[in-house]
Formats: structure tokens, sequence, C-alpha cells
């Protein structure tokens, strides 16, 4: 068996951040990631980040990244790629399937940060061949150098609809229209500006009907809905696309955080079903943490400060930050978390935040 | 289907131009990308067809998460074309419901 003193099972923002912060106190850690090259989402986000310099704002995401496996890798933290953690037992073992064998693996501490999956709604001819996940047209585009499609329909105007439709325009792609359900924008205000300014027009109230085609994509219907989400007659569009984005939101693969007992909490605000953790990032086991997407949907920016907390926690905890240190370098975390969680998008992920942090007590 | 020019990533940096074969037929990509990206670029949609209803299926969220994009490669079926890089000369087929699994020797 191998033995770490902090494993993280996954090489995104969050997994990083943290690798990072304990490294710094002396920390011995492992990262595993079951894609071929780390980073997580962040090599995609070639979109400036908002906030506080602090926060790495105006800073592209693929930017972000490189940084912090520069930094990661210069402190000695141990990037192990191709590997899909399998399973986290008692008294933190896990099973390891590195490439073709399977490893057993014991973390002093264990961080999960697995980030999360994109949802989907179904409707007729979503099974055809050019119906795909936003996060597909951005991998796609943005890492492979290849158009998903030439002419897109997105569904969903949340943040990711909308900064993967201004990013399928940069990459010489016709986005015909962004719909959502919702009868508002739902995400930043910033970037669904620019997508509007490059002339894609919004269908708000609207949902997707059907896609068309035999073998794929080719027509996409959408229609109005009333108040109570029921499609209203007579309203349906159709738009000649060989391609339907679908950008309806994400949820926290939190399979392994189940399977090693933690308590879990419904927060839809966050997601879905949430690992209830401390302000610490602990969960109800101990000595296993959470950070990033894992932990509540929010964004790369407080992955990275969440990533942070619980780096310093875990040092703590292994006893290599001493608690004076520990808890001053916290509140200055904590103040920082507070500034990304406040704004009207901020405020609802923070109420969402408060009821794990409660369901922790007691 | 190629993005020779990107405002904000410049050019990619892409692997040599290798060629392999889709069900006998000889294509064209890059050492190295996932199959999927060769088979996009080159206009192929269809990885696999559907063990019952015989429907078409092809990439969807391209990170080797949903197993729609899977198709036999070099005699393997069931292989995430998504996360799968492409090396010179191989054997792809789209794959007609679960695939054949053939024993080894």
């Amino acid at each position: 068996m191998q033995r770490h003193e902090m494993v993280s099972v996954g090489a995104g923002p969050a997994g990083l951040s943290a690798a990072i912060a304990a490294a710094k106190n002396g920390v011995q850690v492992a990262v595993y990631d079951e894609n071929d090259r780390p980073g997580g989402q962040l090599f995609k986000q070639i979109h400036k980040f908002f906030g506080s310099h602090e926060h790495r704002a105006m800073e592209r995401g693929f930017d972000i990244g490189k940084s912090l496996l520069e930094e990661a890798r210069s402190l000695g933290v141990q990037v192990i790629l191709d590997s899909v953690v399998m399973g986290i037992y008692e008294n933190r073992t896990m099973n390891v399937m590195v490439k073709d064998h399977v490893e057993e693996v014991k973390g002093e501490s264990i961080l999960v940060a697995t980030g999360a999956s994109e949802n989907m709604i179904p409707f007729p001819g979503w099974t055809l061949p050019g119906v795909i996940g936003a996060g597909a047209a951005q991998t796609m585009a943005n890492i492979h150098g290849v158009k998903p499609g030439k002419r897109l329909l997105m569904v969903g105007s949340g943040n990711v609809g909308v900064v993967v439709s201004y990013q399928m325009r940069q990459a010489g792609c016709e986005v015909v229209a962004i719909i959502d359900a919702a009868p508002e924008v739902g995400g930043y205000g910033v970037h669904a500006a620019k997508v509007a300014r490059t002339g894609v027009p919004f269908y708000l109230g609207h949902t997707i009907k059907a896609a068309h085609g035999k073998k794929w994509v080719e027509g996409a219907t959408i229609h109005q809905v009333d108040a109570s989400w029921n499609p209203v007659q007579g309203t349906e569009k159709t738009f000649d696309v060989d391609t339907i984005c679908v950008a309806v939101g994400l949820n926290p693969m939190t399979q392994l955080l189940k399977m090693a007992a933690c308590k879990m909490v419904s927060v839809p605000a966050l997601g879905g079903s949430i690992p209830a953790h401390d302000k610490n990032q602990a969960t109800s086991v101990p000595g296993i943490y959470v950070a990033g997407d894992v932990s509540g949907i929010e964004e790369a920016s407080s992955a990275i400060v969440e990533g942070r907390l619980a780096g310093i926690a875990i040092s703590n905890r292994l006893g290599f930050l001493n608690d004076g240190d520990f808890h001053q370098q916290r509140e200055t975390l904590l103040k920082s978390m507070a500034g990304l969680r406040s704004g009207p998008f901020g405020q609802k992920r923070d109420e969402g935040k408060q009821i794990l942090f409660e369901s922790m007590k007691g | 289907m190629r993005i020779t020019e990107h405002p904000i990533l410049g050019s990619f940096e892409k692997g040599k131009k290798i060629t392999f074969t889709l069900d006998g037929d000889t294509m064209e990509g890059c050492d190295n990308e996932p199959i999927a990206a060769a088979l996009r670029a080159q206009g192929v949609l269809i990885h696999r067809i559907t063990t019952r209803r015989e429907e078409p299926r092809g990439l969807f969220c391209a990170i080797g998460r949903c197993t729609d994009c899977v198709m036999t490669v070099d005699g393997v079926p069931n292989v995430r074309t998504c996360v799968t890089p492409l090396r010179e000369g191989m054997d792809i087929r789209t794959q007609k419901g679960k695939g054949q699994i053939t024993a080894e020797e």
C-alpha cells in the first residue's frame, strides 16, 4: 500500500490550490486525476475572470491553470494522471486504477475535489449526433481546435451558456440563438451583453421542443413557455442548425463522498445533493475534506479559495501548521471568500453554504 | 472544421498529420488528438449504432464521462473516442450495438 500525508482526488483549481497550500507547510501531497492532463476545466476557460485582483481577475483561466501547475510542481507536489480513484473505504484507504492496474493508496487526509458534471434535459431527438453538452463544445473548440458545428443553438443562458456562446463565435461558429425557459438571462450581464453585441438573439421564456434529423441534427424547434412552464401553442420557431448545445447547469460529482459515508444535504441553490462541510472544508467523516464544485457549484475563483482553506486546515490537522498561524490565515481566506459570495449571484450561494455549515453542527 | 486562427489562442499546437481508417476508408487526422476530434474535423458524426433501436450516437460530453462516443478501435470495442489519442494506422470502426469482444489466445 502506498501512503501519502495528503491525497487530492482531482487536479483542477480546487485540488491544485489545496495541494499548493499544504505543500507550502511541508505536507507531502499526491494529486490523482483521471484525465491525461491536469487543470480540470481551467484550460478551457479562455475568457477573463471577474472579481478583485486577489481573485486573479482579468486573468484568463488557462493562464491561472499554468501558474497553479508550475507552483505545485516547484513545491514537489506529485501529480499522477490517467488515474481513476474508484473508491474510498474505511480509514481513508482508496483503490486507484492507474492506467490498467489497481493500486491501494492511503491518505492521512483526503481532499475530494472531483468537480461537477453537466446536467441534461431530454427532448425529442436529444440523442441525435449533434446534440452535445456546452462543455463538449468548449473542449472541442478551445482545447482541440475543432469547431463542434457550423450553426449552433444554445439551450441555457446561465454563465456557461453565454460564455460558451461567445467562445463559439470566437471559434468561427454561428450561434443562431440562446434560449432559456426562465424569463431572465441567468448569467452575468457582462458576458450576456458581450455575446448579444455579436448579434446573437436571446429567446427568454422559451424551451426546446425537438431536435430534427434522421442521422444527425438538421434543425431545432423551440417554443414559448408560460408562467407554469407549460408550452404555449402556436409559438414554435424552427432554426436551421447542425448542433444543439445544452447548458442547463452542473451537478456535483459526489459518488466518492457518498461511498465514504459523508453526510449529504440537499441544497438546490448549490446544484443538488452536497456533502455537509464546515468552514475548514472538513466533511462529517474525519480526515476527508472537500473543495470546489463538488462541495457546491460555484466558480473557479471560489474553488481556489476553498482549496486553500482545505490545504491549511489539513496542514493544521496533520501538525504542520500551528493553531495561531492557521487561524490567522483562515480569517484572511474567509474574508476573501465573503467578497466572492456577495452580490445578487453570490448571495444565493452564500445562503446555500450556510445550510451546509449548519448541518455540521450537532 | 478545424480552427486555423483563433483570436485568443492563436494557432493550435497539433501533432503531425497522420492517416487512419474509418470502416476501411483512409482518413487524415493529427497525431495524439482525441479520435473524436479527428472524426469531427472530417465531418464524421456517427460513432455507433445502438443495440435495440439501431439509432445513431455520437460525441456528447467530450470528456470521457458519458460513453456515448464509443467505437471499436483496433479490434477493441467500447473505446471512448473523446479521450483516446489518435495514432498512425489506427483501424477505427463504427460500433454496432455492444461490439464484439474477441478472446485473447
